[in-house]
């Protein structure tokens, strides 16, 4: 059975994108009864798969929450906007539940339970097909009760039958009746004078206690017996969950990354043609080195030239395997935007484009939480109320667009918004309370919002329940440097700010200048690189007589010999002689003394750690084209240790 | 079909045998010492080629070499016993071996002078290392077995690489 799990489990998570998707369509008033049917398929397999499968706390809660759906589905339940909160509450609780069935943990039944009994209030109070101004509220403050009974194995021996007291409850309200068979030992064991069962009884009644304490009389002794009012617990949870959703933010953006993919079956077709004809030039050559004459030189290099391209192709395709569209990092934000907009009362509308551009899973999956930070940052901090919107001359509705696309070798993804863009007054004058700048410090625009990318700048003024969660843009920038890619601001004061986002499209592969040092070799990754240059006197001086600096652009960068660093024999210790490749990481610049830049070439990033260990300095190794082993270098650790011994 | 049966008849002795305690061992040399390798872990063998260096690696650590795809790295074991060192010739080889670590298994090569043959040992003729007290470190070494008069030490590998990254961490640490 195991073996099907993990594909129940990705169908499942599937199923609940897409309810939630559907279910936000429904609350932007969306009518059409396909949305409505498409929430009620995905949880209906749910239910279906997680019963089969065993894990039946998910099975009962999404059977309820199938009722409902169901009620709504045959127009008999108005999808008001309450219910539909209710239900991506239960989306919510059933994704919980179901990261820890996979995860092999306990679940959290307190939480079930709460959003369950809600969802069955819903259900119990009366259906009103017609749009309704408030079902939630009017079911909450219906009294009703909770009644646990569970009758001792002796009760029948009493003579008294609990199905008498089933029925006589029903009478007085409308019930919902959960069993609690747990107890109920296998067949050879069971003994029929003996009562195994217990029940969970919903009752929607006027009735005071006292009467269906009544209705219990003959029994109190032989039966444990709890009555709890019920009007009052879903107020409560309703008090929790406010709280506890972030938590369960927080735990859906952690997320697992998951080891397996679902590919389309098109890019497996290709593959397959691809490597037909590779067997088929395999072929081609075996034939002619058989019988080999000079005078079929030209045939071997027409065969070995198609080789290379059926090699190259097919490396693509495989590549493309590990590519997802960024739809899969998108389609979280319309819930997030949605919740947010409604806790910030703000109105906002989300616009994506270029949903469909791949990118590596890997990248994408580590590209969330950056985006979701990005894009509650613009929302809260970006975006101003509508009153205030208003008295600007603005639309009331702030706009957030997020789009992505394909640009040389990287993905771009912008986020961008119509909101009051950067403060730079109030950065400026933080960057100096903090320590990162002199007040009589001159910077342009672009310097200014630079600073917010800065460790230490983010600070506890920011924090709000939404944004400043002690991830500040620093580490914003970090995770998205540590892909090898880099962020960007522009932001005009008034008008809106816009993130820019490059990211490389694939991990393993990377754009790399081979750098010469003595007679070894090193991989520079191209982004990183800003210029190389020859040094000429004078623009290299020497700090505190060990230090050297190198004066760039208005700035003095930390000179970087590799040699020294790596131990390695150079051709030359004379900087003038050599190249000073300036290179950037983490937002920091250094020069990177090297004896010759070489050509330039994807280089497929291997891991040394796989075998070996973490080296300083370098980040991977590839593989050369006559088969030696090249090690990449890891610029921004290089810098970091530069500035580091600048310090020192 | 014949064949076939001789397979099957040599895959039965081959489980007899390892019940009754015979192990196998890949003897190498390294000047006048012999070692043996548990031959289940051995890979592959291969002629010496230039490897790549890793800076700030320890001596012995000659750099990484790229085997089918996989990043290698080779360690000299002459240097690592802290034997006098040759020059590489056509007859310096390369071991291949994969090791248990915690982490998992782990491919390393190692660098030897020669490698001899294949020897059959049963657990009795494995003697004991003598204590050579803390001037000589023998924890990495399993046992001693002769064979036609000759002493092979039988190296235990996963301990002998796993106490040479312990002892890197610890240099790492200490500087």
């Amino acid at each position: 059975m195991e073996q099907f799990h993990q594909t129940f489990f990705e169908e499942s998570f599937e199923g609940l994108d897409a309810m939630e998707s559907n279910l936000l369509e429904l609350q932007s008033g969306n009518s059409d009864p396909e949305v409505i049917n498409t929430i009620f398929r995905a949880a209906h397999s749910i239910k279906g798969g997680s019963a089969t499968f065993g894990f039946n706390e998910v099975a009962k809660f999404t059977h309820v929450l199938e009722t409902l759906l169901n009620e709504m589905r045959e127009g008999q339940r108005a999808a008001t906007p309450q219910a539909v909160n209710l239900l991506l509450e239960s989306v919510d609780v059933l994704r919980e539940m179901l990261t820890a069935v996979r995860g092999k943990q306990p679940i959290d039944t307190a939480q079930a339970n709460a959003t369950q009994q809600q969802l069955e209030i819903l259900l119990d109070s009366a259906a009103a097909p017609v749009t309704s101004s408030s079902t939630l509220k009017a079911s909450t403050s219906a009294a009703g009760w909770q009644i646990r009974f569970r009758p001792k194995p002796h009760l029948f021996m009493s003579g008294n039958d609990p199905l008498r007291i089933l029925r006589e409850l029903g009478q007085l309200g409308e019930m919902h009746i959960d069993v609690d068979y747990s107890a109920l030992p296998g067949f050879n064991n069971f003994d029929t004078e003996t009562s195994y069962l217990g029940w969970l009884l919903l009752l929607t009644t006027p009735r005071s206690k006292e009467e269906i304490t009544e209705v219990f009389a003959w029994v109190e002794e032989d039966a444990d017996l709890t009555i709890e009012p019920l009007a009052a617990q879903p107020l409560e949870t309703v008090a929790r969950q406010g709280g506890d959703r972030r938590v369960s933010d927080e735990r859906r953006a952690a997320g697992v990354e998951s080891t397996s993919i679902r590919v389309d079956i098109s890019k497996v077709d290709m593959l397959i043609n691809m490597v037909g004809e590779l067997v088929i030039n395999q072929n081609i050559l075996q034939q002619i080195g058989e019988h080999f004459e000079t005078n079929k030189l030209d045939l071997l290099q027409r065969a070995l030239g198609d080789l290379a391209r059926n090699t190259r192709e097919l490396q693509e395709s495989v590549m493309r395997i590990r590519m997802l569209p960024i739809n899969v990092a998108f389609n979280r934000f319309p819930r997030l935007v949605h919740d947010v907009s409604q806790k910030l009362s703000k109105k906002i509308e989300l616009k994506m484009s270029g949903e469909g551009t791949e990118l590596d899973k890997t990248v994408l999956e580590k590209i969330v939480d950056p985006l979701v930070h990005l894009v509650r940052n613009s929302m809260d901090h970006g975006i101003e109320t509508p009153e205030i919107r208003r008295t600007l001359g603005k639309p009331e509705t702030g706009t957030l667009l997020l789009s992505a696309c394909h640009k040389g070798g990287n993905i771009v993804i912008e986020i961008s918004d119509d909101g009051a863009g950067l403060n730079k007054a109030k950065i400026v004058k933080k960057a100096v309370e903090r320590g990162l700048i002199k007040a009589t410090d001159h910077l342009s625009d672009d310097q200014i919002h630079e600073l917010i990318f800065l460790p230490g700048f983010s600070t506890v003024e920011q924090v709000s329940d939404l944004s400043g969660r002690g991830v500040g843009m620093d580490v914003v920038r970090k995770n998205i440097s540590s892909l090898g890619g880099s962020v960007e601001i522009r932001s005009e004061s008034g008008k809106g700010s816009r993130f820019t986002i490059r990211l490389p499209l694939t991990l393993a592969i990377v754009d790399g200048q081979s750098a010469a040092v003595g007679n070894e070799f090193y991989i520079v990754p191209l982004v990183s690189i800003i210029v190389s240059t020859q040094v000429k006197s004078g623009q290299v001086s020497l700090v505190a007589g060990r230090g050297e600096v190198f004066h760039f652009r208005d700035e003095y960068l930390p000179v970087l010999r590799l040699h020294e660093l790596f131990g390695a024999k150079p051709r030359d210790r004379d900087i003038h002689a050599g190249l000073l490749v300036i290179v950037e990481g983490d937002g920091k610049r250094a020069g990177l003394f090297v004896d010759e830049l070489l050509g330039q070439q994807q280089v497929v990033i291997k891991s040394l750690e796989t075998n070996y260990k973490r080296v300083e300095g370098v980040s991977g190794a590839t593989i050369l084209g006559d088969g030696a082993v090249a090690l990449i270098l890891d610029i921004p650790g290089l810098i970091r240790i530069a500035h580091q011994r600048q310090v020192a | 079909m014949e064949a076939v049966a001789t397979k099957q008849n040599s895959g039965d002795t081959a489980s007899i045998v390892t019940t009754t305690g015979l192990m196998q061992y890949l003897t190498f040399s390294l000047g006048q010492e012999d070692y043996g390798v548990d031959i289940l872990r051995v890979q592959e063998i291969r002629g010496w080629h230039q490897v790549t260096r890793v800076p700030n690696a320890p001596a012995h650590m000659l750099g990484v070499l790229n085997l089918r795809g996989t990043i290698v790295p080779i360690i000299d074991m002459r240097m690592r016993f802290h034997l006098e060192k040759v020059e590489y010739n056509p007859v310096t080889v390369i071991i291949v071996l994969s090791i248990q670590t915690p982490k998992g298994t782990r491919v390393f090569g190692i660098v030897v002078d020669s490698v001899s043959d294949v020897l059959d040992v049963t657990s009795k003729d494995i003697k004991a290392t003598p204590d050579f007290g803390t001037t000589v470190n023998t924890d990495f070494i399993s046992g001693l077995a002769t064979v036609s008069e000759r002493m092979v030490m039988l190296l235990d590998i996963d301990k002998l690489l796993s106490a040479d990254e312990l002892a890197q961490v610890n240099a790492a640490a200490a500087a």
